[in-house]
C-alpha cells in the first residue's frame, strides 16, 4: 500500500514515542515573528536551555510594523519594544533576523518561500496558525502555540499526534474571474470551519496541478480556516522551478540531488487516505463571505442565506452574524456599501495577485469615500512590484501603497478599521473584531473583487467590473 | 521539573454560550502587544464584555452571580482561529482551570493542555443542561474528574471525554513536555543527522 506525502515526511521526522503515545518530531525550519516568540525566550531564560540549532530558526517582523511611517522608534511605544526584543533575542541566539533595514523584511509565510527556506519534504513550525501556507511546497507545515515555539528552540521538536489525511480534489479549469481564494472559500465553506479538525488537507486534481506556486500557497494558507492545522499540494516542476536559484535554496548540483530528494516524497498513486472529497472547478464561482468565521461564504451572486436554508446547527452562529454585519438575511451582497478595500495579507500581498489586480486596475479610480490601502506582503514584493510599475498602477487608481507587514489582517499596528466600517478584504478571517475595531466588518474575497469593491464602492462583481468573460 | 497531577478539577462554572469562539474574540489582537503573558486575565472576552468606552456590556463573566467561577462552558469549535497561546494563557490567568465544550479547535487544544488547563468535550445537549442547573444554583461547585471521564453538579453527573494522551499527561503530572522532549536530545541529533537540509545549513 502507497504512502501520503504526510506519511512519509512524518516517518523521516519521527524522533521517537512518548510514553504518553504522542510523537516526538523534529522540525526542521521554525519560523519566528514579534509576537509570538518573546515569551518563549522568556521560557527557555528561566529554564537556563539554549537553542539548540539557532541556524534552524529564521525570524521577520510582520504583525506589529507600521507600514506608513517605519523608523524607530515607532510611535507606539508596545511595538517598538516588540521589535526591539526580537532583535535582541535573535542576536543573543544567533538567529537569522530578516529586519527591516535587510531589504528582506515581511509577513513570515511570504519571507519564508521568497528566500527558498521552504522546501519540500521537510516540517515546518512557526507561532501563526497561517503556517500552513508552507505547505504549498510539499511540506509538512504547523501553526503552534508559544510554549511550542520554546519547545522547538529548546529541542527543535515538538510532541504532536498524528492527524488523518484528507485528500480534496478539484478538478477542471476555473472560469474567468474565479482564483484560488475563491477555491478554498469554496471547500471551507462545503467542509465547514471545524470540518478539518484532526485531519491534514492534501489538496489534489488538476486544478491544483495547473495552479502557480503562488496559488497554491494561497489555498494552503486558509487549510486553518477550515479547522485543519495542516494542508498541503504535492512538490513538482512548479515547486522546483520556483525554488531554483533562491537564496537559501540548493545551488547548482545540491539542486539536482535535492530535486530527486523532494520528489521522493510525493504521494504515492495508490496512497491511502482516511478521506477524500472531490469537487469540480467549474462549480465554483467569484466567492464572498457574509458573516464573522470564512464558512459563511456565498456566490456573488447569491443572496445572503436565511436561518431557513441553513442546517439547525449553524443557524445561532448565523444570527450572530447578521447582527454585527448588519445585514439581512435574504438579500444580495452584492451593491453593499463599503467603507474600506484592504489589499494585502499572507492569503494575498504576492506579486502574481498585484500583477493580477493591476491588470485590470489600470487607468481606473478608487471610488471617492473609499479608504483602500495596499500592503505588498514583502519587502521583496514591494521593490518587484515598485520595478514593474504596479505601484504606480495602484497609486494613480487611488489606494495608498504602504510598506510590508500584516497590517489590516489584523489590526495589530496602526491599520485599524473605524467603527462599524465595512472592509473588502483579501485577508483570510471575517471574524468579530478582527481588522482592529470591535464593531468592523470584514468581507474576504479574491484580490480583483477587492479592487472592484474599491472601484465601485460597493461589493461588485469583478467579471462585470473589469469585462471578464 | 515537577508539575501537579491534575485528576479533577473542582469549582463553580460560567457558560459563555455560542459556536466558533475564535481566539480574537477570546483575547482580541490588541492586546497581544506585549512580551510576557502577565496581566492578560483582565483582558479575556474583553470586546465581548465591555464596550467602546470601557464600560461592563451584559456577558456571563461579567455577572456578579458568576463571580469567581473557574470552570469555562462552551459551544462548538472553541478556540479556532490564530493560534495565539495568549488566548488560553488569559483564559487561565482570568482563573479558569477547565473548560468543558461540544469541541475544540485543535491548536487551542493543545496549547490549553500544555498549560494544565483540561479541555474536555461534552455532548451538546449536556452542556446546555449543565448550563441550566448551573444558572439555577450558581454557587454550586462542579466537580471534573478526569479519571472516570464524568463531570457532576451535586448529584446530576454528564460524561465528559478527554482524549487519552491528554488525560494521561494530566493526570501523571507530565502536561508541560518539555522535560520529555529534552530527554530525547540524542535521538535528536541522530534524526537530524539523516536530513540533508538539516545538516546543510
Amino acid at each position: 500500500m502507497g504512502k501520503t506525502l504526510f506519511d512519509k515526511i512524518w516517518a523521516a521526522h519521527t524522533v521517537r514515542q512518548l510514553p504518553n503515545g504522542m510523537t516526538q518530531l523534529l522540525i526542521g525550519t521554525h519560523l519566528i515573528h514579534e509576537v509570538t516568540s518573546p515569551q518563549a525566550f522568556g521560557m527557555l531564560r528561566d529554564l537556563k536551555l539554549p537553542v539548540l540549532y539557532p541556524q534552524r530558526t529564521f525570524a521577520t517582523v510582520d504583525h506589529i510594523v507600521p507600514t506608513d511611517e517605519r523608523e524607530e522608534p515607532f510611535s507606539d511605544s508596545l511595538a517598538d519594544a516588540m521589535i526591539k526584543e526580537l532583535r535582541k533575542n535573535c542576536d543573543e541566539s544567533g538567529i537569522k533576523f530578516f529586519d527591516i533595514a535587510s531589504g528582506k523584511q515581511g509577513i513570515v509565510h511570504i519571507v519564508g518561500p521568497e528566500q527558498g527556506i521552504t522546501q519540500p519534504g521537510t516540517t515546518i513550525a512557526c507561532g501563526d496558525s497561517h503556517t500552513s501556507t508552507h505547505g504549498a511546497f510539499g511540506a509538512i507545515a504547523f501553526g503552534i502555540g508559544t510554549s511550542q515555539v520554546r519547545d522547538v528552540l529548546a529541542t527543535q521538536t515538538m510532541a504532536l499526534q498524528k492527524p488523518k489525511v484528507r485528500r480534496i480534489e478539484v478538478n477542471g479549469k476555473l472560469a474567468p474571474g474565479v482564483y484560488a481564494k475563491d477555491v478554498i472559500l469554496h471547500i471551507i465553506r462545503k467542509l465547514g470551519v471545524n470540518g478539518g479538525l484532526g485531519y491534514a488537507y492534501e489538496y489534489a486534481g488538476s486544478t491544483f496541478d495547473h495552479f502557480t506556486q503562488e496559488e497554491r500557497m494561497t489555498v494552503c494558507n486558509m487549510s486553518i480556516e477550515g479547522g485543519a492545522r495542516v494542508g498541503y499540494v504535492n512538490p513538482d516542476q512548479t515547486t522546483f522551478d520556483y525554488l531554483r536559484g533562491r537564496p537559501y535554496a540548493p545551488a547548482q548540483a545540491d539542486y539536482d540531488v535535492a530535486v530527486a530528494r523532494w520528489k521522493s516524497f510525493a504521494s504515492d498513486p495508490d496512497a491511502k487516505y482516511d478521506d477524500i472529497v472531490k469537487y469540480d472547478a467549474a462549480d465554483i464561482g467569484p466567492t464572498v463571505t457574509w458573516g464573522i468565521n470564512p464558512g459563511q461564504a456565498i456566490f456573488i451572486d447569491e443572496k445572503i442565506p436565511s436561518p431557513e436554508e441553513l442546517p439547525e446547527k449553524d443557524r445561532s452562529t448565523a444570527e450572530e452574524a447578521y447582527a454585527h454585519m448588519k445585514l439581512r438575511p435574504g438579500q444580495p451582497i452584492k451593491g453593499t456599501k463599503i467603507d474600506v478595500a484592504f489589499l494585502g495579507s499572507c492569503t494575498n500581498a504576492r506579486i502574481s495577485d498585484l500583477q493580477e489586480v493591476a491588470r485590470y486596475l489600470q487607468g481606473k479610480k478608487i471610488k471617492v469615500g473609499v479608504k483602500g490601502i495596499v500592503v505588498p506582503g514583502s519587502q521583496g514584493v514591494a521593490a518587484l512590484a515598485e520595478s514593474m510599475g504596479l505601484a504606480d498602477i495602484f497609486r494613480n487608481a487611488g489606494f495608498e501603497w504602504r510598506g510590508a507587514g500584516c497590517s489590516m489582517c489584523l489590526g495589530m499596528n496602526p491599520d485599524k478599521l473605524i467603527g462599524d466600517q465595512l472592509c473588502a478584504s483579501s485577508s483570510n478571517r471575517n471574524f468579530k473584531g478582527r481588522q482592529g475595531s470591535p464593531t468592523g466588518r470584514t468581507v474576504l474575497m479574491s484580490p480583483l473583487m477587492v479592487a472592484a469593491a474599491a472601484v465601485t464602492g460597493q461589493i461588485s462583481d469583478a467579471r462585470e467590473v473589469f469585462g471578464l468573460s | 521539573m515537577s508539575l501537579p497531577k491534575i485528576s479533577q478539577v473542582a469549582g463553580r462554572g460560567v457558560y459563555v454560550p455560542g459556536d466558533d469562539v475564535d481566539t480574537d474574540r477570546v483575547i482580541p489582537a490588541r492586546y497581544m502587544k506585549c512580551i510576557t503573558f502577565d496581566g492578560l486575565g483582565e483582558y479575556a472576552f474583553y470586546d465581548e464584555r465591555f464596550d467602546a468606552s470601557g464600560r461592563p456590556k451584559p456577558h456571563p463573566i461579567n455577572d456578579p452571580k458568576y463571580a469567581g467561577a473557574t470552570i469555562l462552558l462552551a459551544g462548538r469549535n472553541f478556540g479556532c482561529g490564530s493560534s495565539r497561546e495568549h488566548a488560553p494563557q488569559a483564559l487561565y490567568r482570568h482563573g479558569f482551570r477547565a473548560i468543558l465544550a461540544e469541541s475544540f479547535a485543535e491548536i487551542f487544544f493543545g496549547n490549553s493542555i500544555t498549560l494544565g488547563m483540561p479541555c474536555l468535550v461534552m455532548d451538546g445537549h449536556d452542556i446546555r443542561a449543565l448550563a441550566a442547573l448551573i444558572e439555577g444554583a450558581p454557587q454550586t461547585g462542579l466537580n471534573i474528574n478526569l479519571l472516570s471521564g464524568r463531570v457532576s453538579l451535586a448529584d446530576v453527573t454528564f460524561p465528559a471525554e478527554l482524549p487519552d494522551h491528554a488525560k494521561e499527561v494530566l493526570i501523571d503530572g507530565k502536561w508541560d513536555a518539555i522535560a520529555d522532549l529534552l530527554e530525547g536530545l540524542d535521538a535528536v541529533k541522530s534524526t537530524a543527522a539523516k536530513l540533508p537540509y538539516i545538516q546543510a545549513a
